[in-house]
């Protein structure tokens, strides 16, 4: 552990970030015709506050989205994962039927069929939220069911075998011995797909579900000030991802800790 | 207790095994040898079902191995395995390497299973090493301990498949050691082996493979003094002449 003080923010740790944000605001101000309208975002301004407000009340939708999606995407592409991994020729078929498909599909396509498809088809109509949520989840679990094989896959043979000849059955098996070798291997795309996840959620944007990017769109149409606002709008994806990674991390240090035993 | 009757098993287009047939009793200890490649590990993995055989029959305990499912559990229930590569699980610790079998598939109590574990690592000496991961061990002590997780199913049965073969020199004593006694204590036994010392002082019945067939099965005393087969004589002239 670094000897700093855990209760004094560090900025250190965060260097990446302000070398980002200071990349993004001298290569804007780079371009000396633009006249910059900070005003509208300015924390010091009441008119400024409460844009950042209207921009920072989308963050709950982002989040929660985001978390429901990639929960359904792991547990649907672990459910999806495993019967390839069987023998069964009907496992695998579905198997690869299923990654094929919802692996072509562009998630922009997935959440307008599922908005506007689904209510004509199945006389079903579930709303914005749960909409995005669906069709996230389900072009997400195509990949997820790709990581998940090939973590499995990377268990040594020998440990089905030994776990195959002391009597324990292919639940049990897995529970036990597979999955919690495997998800040390699994946690790093997984991560990957969960910052993949918060910057698709932006998409759920289109059909009305108010996030980060559709409070950006709206305030932009009031204010009509685009470049300062997206500004405002990358930045809150920066700092949202940034925490997002350290909170990954520290979920493979927390599974891995044991790691240097196990060889 | 284990019949085998004209077994054949392929890989592709090669022959692992081609019509073995084989009776072992109840109590007998049996080691295998013969060159690599000769099928002695396909045998002994057709008799717990790890590979499937494609010819004849194997009956275990009165079961014949088929594709039931059930059988097959019940029969891995009743047969313990060990294997060259050890196969121990890494993210368990000792203990946990030896209770997960008796708690998740023969539901025993907590207790009950941990003093079980303890039981059998007295057995191969190592009760020291019990909070320890597989990895802060020997291959001498890890191989002991999948011995011990083996015998906590209380199998009827050993299968030991090369278990020295990848250890160093000095550890293969304790090993095959912990195996001399399980052999006195009357577990009937299936060990492949190139360790002739290990067949003569333990083995009731040798039998010698090659090309994926029994070349020769004799009483150990008869197998190592007069074997019949001149492929037996060249082989044993081979391992025993260092």
């Amino acid at each position: 552990m670094p000897l700093t003080s855990p209760r004094i923010f560090n900025m250190y740790r965060f260097r990446y970030l302000l070398v980002a944000i200071s990349v993004l605001i001298i290569s804007g101000c780079a371009n000396t015709n633009y006249h910059w309208g900070w005003y509208v975002v300015s924390p010091t301004t009441s008119q400024g506050q409460t844009n950042l407000k209207f921009l920072l009340s989308g963050l709950g939708y982002t989040i929660s989205l985001s978390l429901i999606s990639i929960a359904i995407s792991i547990l649907v592409g672990l459910a999806v994962a495993l019967p390839g991994l069987t023998r069964s020729r009907f496992g695998r078929t579905f198997n690869r039927i299923y990654v094929e498909t919802f692996r072509s599909i562009p998630p922009l396509v997935m959440i307008l069929w599922a908005y506007y498809g689904l209510p004509v088809l199945l006389n079903l109509d579930i709303g914005v939220f749960a909409a995005g949520m669906l069709a996230l989840a389900l072009c997400d679990s195509a990949f997820e069911a790709e990581i998940f094989r090939a973590g499995i896959q990377s268990i040594n043979r020998g440990q089905h075998e030994a776990a195959d000849s002391i009597g324990l059955n292919y639940i049990n098996k897995m529970r036990y011995i597979i999955l919690p070798q495997a998800i040390r291997r699994i946690l790093p795309p997984l991560g990957n797909q969960f910052v993949y996840m918060l910057k698709m959620s932006s998409l759920v944007s289109v059909i009305g579900l108010a996030d980060l990017t559709r409070q950006a769109n709206e305030l932009v149409v009031t204010e009509y000030r685009p470049l300062e606002i997206y500004t405002v709008l990358v930045l809150e994806y920066l700092v949202l991802i940034v925490i997002a990674s350290k909170l990954v991390r520290k979920l493979e240090h927390y599974m891995g800790a044991d790691e240097s035993l196990a060889r | 207790m284990i019949s085998l009757q004209n077994v054949s098993k392929d890989f592709g287009t090669f022959r692992a095994l081609n019509k073995v047939s084989l009776e072992i009793q109840h109590g007998e200890r049996v080691v295998v040898c013969g060159p690599s490649g000769s099928g002695k590990s396909t045998m002994i993995r057709c008799i717990n079902r790890l590979e499937a055989h494609d010819e004849g029959t194997i009956v275990v305990d009165g079961i014949e191995l088929t594709d039931n499912v059930k059988d097959i559990a019940g029969i891995r229930r009743n047969i313990g395995m060990v294997f060259q590569q050890f196969n121990l699980f890494p993210h368990l610790t000792v203990l946990d390497n030896l209770t997960v079998a008796p708690l998740k598939a023969r539901k025993m109590p907590k207790t009950k299973a941990i003093e079980l574990a303890k039981h059998y690592l007295d057995l191969v000496h190592i009760p020291e090493q019990a909070e320890k991961y597989p990895g802060q061990l020997s291959g001498g002590q890890q191989q002991r301990v999948a011995i011990a997780r083996s015998l906590c199913m209380e199998p009827k049965i050993m299968l030991f498949d090369e278990p020295t073969s990848a250890l160093d020199p000095e550890m293969i004593k304790e090993v095959l050691d912990v195996m001399i006694e399980l052999a006195e204590g009357g577990m009937t036994m299936i060990v492949v082996t190139h360790e002739m010392g290990f067949a003569k002082r333990a083995a009731d019945t040798v039998v010698f493979m090659d090309q994926g067939q029994i070349v020769e099965t004799a009483d150990t005393e008869t197998f190592f003094a007069s074997p019949e087969s001149e492929r037996t004589k060249l082989f044993l002239s081979q391992i025993l002449d260092h």
